[in-house]
């Protein structure tokens, strides 16, 4: 009756998990085992607590071997959580791993419905269906691939750099990635990091220049990633390096282009210190911006435009560095695995007009001040406003962009702590009555709290209550020449009006603007908010849906810098991947049975992988298995039903869908019908 | 005499690919959302994998209605298996159609690995849809269909029927 290969009967083990209350508390398990029991080909059917701990998987073991077990059927979470680890104690007791099928009975039915009666039922009706699948199991070999050693890490922030250099540190090498011209992202912004107040720079730039300099680490910096193909352990990347009209190699960054460009005054603004100062076309982002190369910026470059620079740049270049003539230039690299730490962007203020950013002059970003206080920053560390006065008063403004409906829903931990560390500062600086005002302050950390409790005691101001607006428009004289934050005093119950010369808004930690692109160039997933999707938050946090492919740093979430290093730990992952050396893929692969083949050639163009070719010798479809990466389409699309798909095929789907459906009812209308 | 007893449920098959919607149907799990318990969960690789003839076998097997779950279209874990999907999809349709199965039983979602909401709204919707339209009942009508084909082989040649039987 069944195709069993070979000539055992299936003898199968049902075991039903009761996830400690997860299922059981809405599954009858008991009910389920027993119904199991009588279905054809159980020859042991249980229900226990927790079927993927130890204990658990000796059970299914112990069976397998005592009861001569040949099919296993585990009723339990998500395949997707522990599919792999029932799989593995089928494998050590001998049975071969593809002899098993997961049902999923808590993520698809105890967490999702209330009534016992028809959650119980789905979860029979599920059971059934793997019940009558894994008869048309087959035994199945993994497919091994090898992984190269390279990896290749996009975005040179404080994830990437740690991670490079942690990699490159055990021997192997790396390709860092940077759209910008120099690594360090937002964290080479900054003047001092929280809890510890010691300077971002004293922390930074050592490992920016490790990296620069190791001999593993291939640094390239104004690139970007234009195109990835392969699968884990085997990908191309093309990397595009936009041309910076120096040659890199060539250029010492001693800056005498900057000083011999024909504009004599900076006028443009720089982007490293958002505007708050100006470059000139020929520039370096910041002092100890890695690598120090200066670029041009064809957009403001006299000789871009017009052609008729004097080009006093290229004369004052003793070693002929300058390249007008630059373009694109185009890498081809070979990696094993990716490690993706493109970090965030911050909320963009001017879409919460109530602040009034970008109208009133004196209404800043966290990032912009984190600049003002910096040494090395736009003012030298002088915190003044537009009109360059010291201000005498100072508000911060939290969670603009964070837990707020109207923007972003999420906190983005890391501003209560950045707002007390700006308070610090500014009182530092400017000695000013600085006020923060927060919904909630979200302190939690190692030494985050003392942090807090001791700015409480350094005269810093909390309101608690969300800013309606910040106004210029002054009701009384106090208010005159002055920035006025209406808030609700939540703690005293009254609506409160400040003056002050300078607001600070702190932005909330958002999405890059192109993380869409980037994570279908990488054929990952994204969470609601548009952040990278971990495979799981506890269990594999740094892990992608993608093998091979890793995330680090505020691309997944928002981070501060000690949650961002701890997190590329990545590394380690792709470490561990790389000294493997090989890892096993699912022989989820599709095959043709070349005898029903006619040779139609409608499956060819199907593949997006090129996998399936066309033997002309024997008018028949060949499919690489290399190639394969396990989809199905080609199966689906098989006029002739030659394609079969390992672990997903026909006959194992129509056995699954007859098993769903022998719904309590559905037999016996059947034979009512017969009878009648 | 059981059918007749319980109150008539409608009967849904869902075939869900694994990297996105049923990576959603385990977040709406996570999230505890809770949605009408109608629909039983087939995985598959891709929505490129869904045979129209597993949509057929499964209206032909007594079920009330199919919904088939992929990547958003530029998503898809293989590239383009969601519209090779669509494509069949809409032959399907207008095949379907002409059986006389409502559109409103056989439905293409794309829900992504985040959209675990779009999960149970799509599923309690279709349900509710479902169970407008009432049972489809193709195994009935199926044997009924027999039945009459019996007792018209019968009258025309009575002796060959009775050596079928």
């Amino acid at each position: 009756m069944y195709s069993t290969n070979g000539n055992n009967i299936p003898r199968i083990g049902f075991y039903i998990c009761h996830c400690g209350h997860n299922i059981a508390s809405i599954v009858d398990v008991v009910e389920v085992q027993k119904y199991a029991a009588t279905l054809p080909g159980v020859t042991v059917s249980r229900d226990y607590k927790y079927m993927c701990s130890d204990p658990g998987q000796e059970l299914i073991q112990q069976d397998i071997k005592e009861h001569n077990l040949n099919r296993i059927v585990v009723a339990s979470c998500s395949p997707l959580l522990h599919e792999h680890t029932f799989r593995l104690a089928a494998e050590k007791a001998g049975l071969n791993p593809y002899y098993f099928h997961m049902v999923n009975v808590r993520e698809n039915v105890s967490w999702v419905h209330d009534n016992k009666e028809q959650a119980t039922e789905k979860a029979k009706d599920l059971a059934r269906a793997a019940i009558k699948r894994v008869f048309f199991h087959k035994p199945l070999e993994k497919k091994t691939v090898q992984i190269k050693p390279d990896v290749l890490i996009v975005g040179g922030g404080i994830a990437g750099i740690h991670s490079a250099l942690t990699i490159a540190n055990a021997g192997k090498h790396v390709y860092l990635v940077e759209r910008e011209p120099t690594i360090g992202g937002h964290m080479a912004m900054f003047d001092k990091t929280f809890p510890t107040l010691d300077c971002a720079a004293c922390i930074l730039t050592p490992k920016m220049s490790a990296v620069k300099s190791h001999p593993n680490i291939t640094l390239w910096t104004y690139s970007e990633v234009e195109k990835i193909d392969g699968f884990v352990g085997n990908y191309k990347a093309t990397i595009k390096r936009k041309p910076r009209y120096v040659n890199e190699e060539l250029c010492v960054g001693c800056l005498d282009c900057i000083e011999a460009c024909i504009y004599k005054e900076a006028k443009y603004p720089d982007e490293f210190n958002l505007g708050l100062s100006k470059r000139k076309p020929i520039y370096i982002p910041f002092p100890q911006a890695t690598p120090q190369v200066v670029l041009f910026d064809p957009e403001t470059c006299i000789d871009f435009k017009s052609h008729r620079c004097k080009k006093t740049c290229i004369e004052a270049c003793e070693r002929n560095a300058i390249d007008l003539k630059q373009t694109a230039k185009f890498e081809e690299i070979e990696v094993g695995t990716v490690i993706i730490s493109t970090g965030f962007k911050t909320y963009d203020p001017k879409l919460s007009p109530q602040y009034g950013y970008g109208k009133l002059p004196n209404v800043y970003t966290s990032l912009e001040i984190e600049r003002l206080v910096n040494a090395s920053g736009p003012t030298a560390g002088e915190v003044v406003t537009r009109d360059g006065k010291k201000p005498e008063s100072v508000g911060i403004i939290h969670c603009v962009g964070s837990r707020d409906e109207k923007s972003n829903k999420w906190c983005s931990r890391v501003c209560c702590m950045y707002s007390l560390k700006l308070a610090h500062l500014i009182k530092e600086h400017t000695g000013a009555e600085v006020y923060n005002f927060y919904i909630d302050m979200r302190t939690p950390g190692k030494g985050y709290e003392e942090f807090y409790d001791k700015f409480m005691n350094e005269g810093v101001h909390f309101i608690r209550g969300r800013v309606a607006e910040v106004t210029d428009w002054a009701l009384v004289p106090e208010e005159e020449n002055k920035l006025t934050i209406r808030v609700e005093d939540t703690l005293i119950g009254v609506v409160r009006r400040i003056p002050v010369d300078m607001v600070v808004l702190s932005v909330g930690l958002e999405p890059r603007e192109d993380a869409s692109e980037i994570r279908r160039m990488f054929n990952i997933s994204c969470s609601s908010e548009g952040f990278f999707l971990e495979r799981h938050p506890k269990l594999a946090p740094v892990n992608t849906f993608t093998d091979g492919i890793f995330i680090a740093g505020a691309c997944q979430g928002p981070k501060d810098i000690p949650d961002t290093v701890a997190q590329a730990g990545a590394a380690a992952e792709a470490l561990s991947l790389i000294s493997a050396g090989k890892i096993e893929l699912e022989p989820n692969t599709a095959q043709v049975i070349e005898k029903y083949c006619s040779g139609c050639k409608s499956c060819i163009p199907l593949c997006p992988y090129t996998a399936i070719s066309f033997k002309e010798d024997i008018k028949k479809a060949y499919i690489n298995e290399a190639l394969c990466k396990g989809c199905g389409t080609c199966v689906a699309a098989c006029p002739s039903g030659s394609i079969t798909q390992n672990m997903f095929e026909d006959e194992q789907i129509f056995s699954e869908i007859e098993g769903l459906l022998k719904f309590a009812g559905i037999e016996l209308e059947e034979k009512e019908v017969e009878h009648a | 005499m059981l059918s007749s007893d319980k109150k008539w449920e409608p009967r849904i098959i869902a075939f869900f690919c694994n990297w996105c919607t049923y990576t959603a149907a385990d977040l709406a799990g996570v999230s505890r959302l809770k949605y009408a318990p109608n629909v039983r969960v087939i995985r598959v690789m891709c929505s490129g994998r869904v045979d129209p003839q597993f949509i057929l076998h499964v209206f032909a097997s007594g079920a009330d209605g199919v919904l088939i779950g992929g990547c958003h279209p530029g998503d898809c874990h293989y590239s383009e298996g969601n519209y090779k999907m669509l494509r069949r999809f809409m032959l399907l349709k207008r095949m379907l159609k002409k059986m006389g199965i409502e559109e409103d039983r056989c439905r293409l979602e794309w829900i992504s690995a985040a959209e675990g909401e779009k999960v149970k709204s799509v599923i309690n919707d279709m349900v509710e849809k479902v169970r407008k339209l009432g049972p489809l009942g193709i195994p009935k009508r199926i044997s009924k269909i027999d039945k009459e084909i019996k007792i018209i082989e019968k009258e025309i040649n009575p002796e060959e029927a009775v050596e079928h039987a």
